[in-house]
């Protein structure tokens, strides 16, 4: 996830890859190797897999938050937005009805409170996972175009404390990795 | 076809194409690899060796887009006089169109956002399709209130914004609920498509032939690269959006109805009309989705992962919204009578006696009686039936916005103003034309992205494993 390798004690490495049968072996790999200590890692799979993220310890998703304040926002500024246009902007007198009509502004605050809603959650989504991002190590590893297909992957990253060369590759051919490559940063 | 290549081989893998049947989602044989092949394989194709049929379709299509040009450029020469509408009838086909295309988005949605919470397996080979439908359709509809302006080079008076005149839109105005409606269901429908898309994107990135292809979708896959952690975020979001889009479809065509209802002609006034537009448009929605879907999977070859499970899934939500519509026009019979009103009841008696009764028999006959063999499990199960019946629908419900827009017109309180509407040729050629439009921008979108969703059928082929591995 990131590219302070230095930490790590391996200058120019990313990580080390394996790739898993299925997504049951990657799950169970992921797993032991939180169970060893292992922090720093990502699993890569072509379609989500129920439990991997959880797998690698990651639980704080924040992504409904955002949506959720986004939403708010809509709501109050297409609300804000009407109040304005009606009573201070342009105060039109329709035989003597009032100026703060709010019924009549329920339709337009609720789409704006959709419309901000859904682009938070488009521009959160890829904020937090850190897109657009053009490059990244992992794709130097050629038979990781196979995780956009039919390939799951583990990939235990060099900033992680307990992260060695040689025993993270031991580490990984154990958990039944094949494939075990060295990930250039 | 003559042309061999590798890509080709690819849409021609060793897995037989069988059509399941109507139990199954997907075709015997299928893993990740070979799904993923399959779907991308036919964007993979060269152009040269599209089907026949595409490319027919494709120039016909386009034919009608360069009608649309001429009519609209005529229009913006001469104005909304070149069409058939007049005083009282200054709704005529701008606004029957929008409604109907509008209405037809609304199947996309309910497919790829309502199906998706209620956990309905059979949307997932249909959803991006029914989506990129959505979009298209939106794109025709959102035309028409634009080109009827008068002054179409204006109609960004339309949003608020601050200006030297000081003037503002009338935010009290159903016209103006629209204008904010459609425009966040487009933005909302292009935001859900979108996100849909990207993990699709990078496989096409991570797959492609050529190197041009692979720096197109890369640019576009924004560097997606499948992560565990981003998956979480990802269906986080892609949850959320399903919650978004599922009642914003139902109020943009609930405001659609408004546009009508808020006003006090005759035959618009009532509070049927949310819930019965809400239904009509799911149902032209369906039709069109079979229309379109039933000839492309046959095309492609795609009989395996659209399978007789979707068409008749689509086809007994189709029977069923068509039923809700159907109770939509009694009512409105039951209430004109109801009211007691006479402008009502003189309403409803023109509508089905007057000069345009025979679009009301018309659209009783398209939209209910047809529709009801769609009961026989042996109808829905016959393509070529299926499809004409959509076929019929589609008109059905146009008919429907027709029937409404001008016999509620046509004659209203006084007999004096009362009038006649015949579209002319001009209003034929910009309904066509859109028509064309559309199916271009299908055509297209078979050809350049994934016409349905390769990550979601791994799923299913994630899923058909655990299940397998549970029986065994």
């Amino acid at each position: 996830m990131s590219h302070d390798s230095a930490l790590g004690g391996a200058p120019g490495v990313h990580g080390v890859m394996a790739e898993f049968e299925n997504p049951e072996k990657l799950i169970e790999a992921c797993e032991r190797a939180y169970e060893s200590g292992y922090r720093r890692m990502d699993a890569y799979a072509p379609m989500p897999v129920e439990g991997l993220a959880e797998a690698i310890g990651f639980t704080r998703n924040n992504v409904a938050l955002a949506v959720l304040i986004g939403g708010i926002c809509g709501c109050v500024g297409g609300y804000g937005l009407l109040y304005w246009i009606t009573n201070i902007a342009y105060p039109l007198n329709v035989g003597g009805r009032p100026l703060h009509s709010w019924p009549s502004y329920i339709p337009i605050t609720f789409e704006c409170m959709i419309l901000l809603a859904a682009l938070t959650s488009l521009v959160s989504m890829l904020a937090m996972n850190g897109l657009p991002q053009p490059y990244h190590p992992v794709f130097n590893v050629d038979v990781f175009a196979k995780a956009s297909r039919d390939g799951f992957f583990l990939c235990i990253e060099a900033a992680d404390p307990q992260f060695s060369i040689a025993q993270t590759t031991q580490f990984l051919r154990d958990l039944g990795g094949s494939e075990v490559t060295l990930v250039p940063a | 076809m003559a042309i061999k290549n590798p890509e080709q081989e690819l849409l021609e893998s060793n897995i037989q194409v069988v059509d399941p049947g109507p139990n199954s989602i997907l075709g015997p044989g299928h893993d990740y690899r070979s799904v993923t092949d399959r779907i991308s394989g036919v964007v993979y194709l060269p152009w040269k060796a599209s089907p026949k049929k595409w490319l027919v379709g494709a120039f016909v299509s386009f034919c009608f887009v360069n009608l649309l040009m001429l009519a609209v450029s005529y229009l913006f020469l001469r104005g909304v006089g070149i069409w058939g509408i007049t005083i009282p009838i200054g709704w005529g086909f701008a606004i029957i169109n929008f409604v109907w295309w509008i209405g037809i988005g609304h199947a996309g949605t309910l497919i790829s956002a309502i199906l998706f919470l209620l956990k309905q397996d059979w949307r997932t080979s249909i959803n991006r399709f029914s989506e990129a439908m959505t979009l298209f359709a939106v794109a025709c509809a959102g035309m028409f209130p634009i080109l009827h302006l008068g002054r179409p080079w204006l109609a960004y008076w339309l949003m608020p914004y601050p200006n030297t005149m000081w003037l503002w839109p009338q935010p009290r105005s159903p016209l103006e609920w629209d204008v904010f409606a459609v425009s966040t269901y487009m933005t909302v429908s292009i935001v859900f498509w979108y996100v849909g898309l990207i993990p699709d994107l990078a496989t096409m990135r991570d797959h492609a032939p050529k190197l041009w292809m692979r720096r197109i979708y890369g640019v576009l896959a924004l560097g997606w690269r499948s992560s565990a952690i981003h998956w979480h975020r990802y269906q986080k979001a892609y949850l959320l959006l399903a919650g978004l889009a599922t009642p914003l479809v139902l109020s943009v065509h609930t405001i659609v109805s408004f546009d009508f209802a808020i006003s006090i002609i005759p035959g618009w006034h009532t509070t049927i009309f949310p819930p019965y537009f809400v239904a009509g448009a799911i149902y032209s929605g369906f039709a069109m989705v079979l229309t379109l879907i039933i000839p492309l999977r046959s095309w492609y070859k795609m009989q395996d992962l659209i399978t007789m499970r979707h068409i008749e899934a689509a086809a007994k939500l189709m029977l069923g919204t068509g039923l809700i519509v159907a109770y939509g026009y009694a009512m409105e019979a039951f209430f004109s009578w109801y009211s007691g009103d006479p402008y009502e009841s003189f309403m409803y008696w023109n509508r089905i006696t007057g000069p345009y009764g025979f679009t009301y028999a018309l659209l009783i006959l398209c939209n209910i009686a047809i529709p009801q063999a769609l009961w026989i499990g042996k109808v829905r199960r016959n393509l070529l039936l299926v499809w004409l019946i959509a076929i019929v629908v589609n008109i059905g419900m146009w008919l429907e916005r027709f029937v409404i827009v001008v016999t509620s017109l046509h004659r209203d309180f006084l007999p004096s103003s009362w009038g006649i509407y015949i579209p002319t040729r001009w209003d034929w050629a910009t309904y066509a034309g859109t028509l064309g439009f559309f199916m271009l921008l299908i055509f297209l979108f078979v050809r350049l992205l994934p016409s349905i969703s390769i990550f979601e059928v791994r799923e299913v082929v994630h899923e058909e494993r655990i299940e397998a591995a549970h029986v065994s």
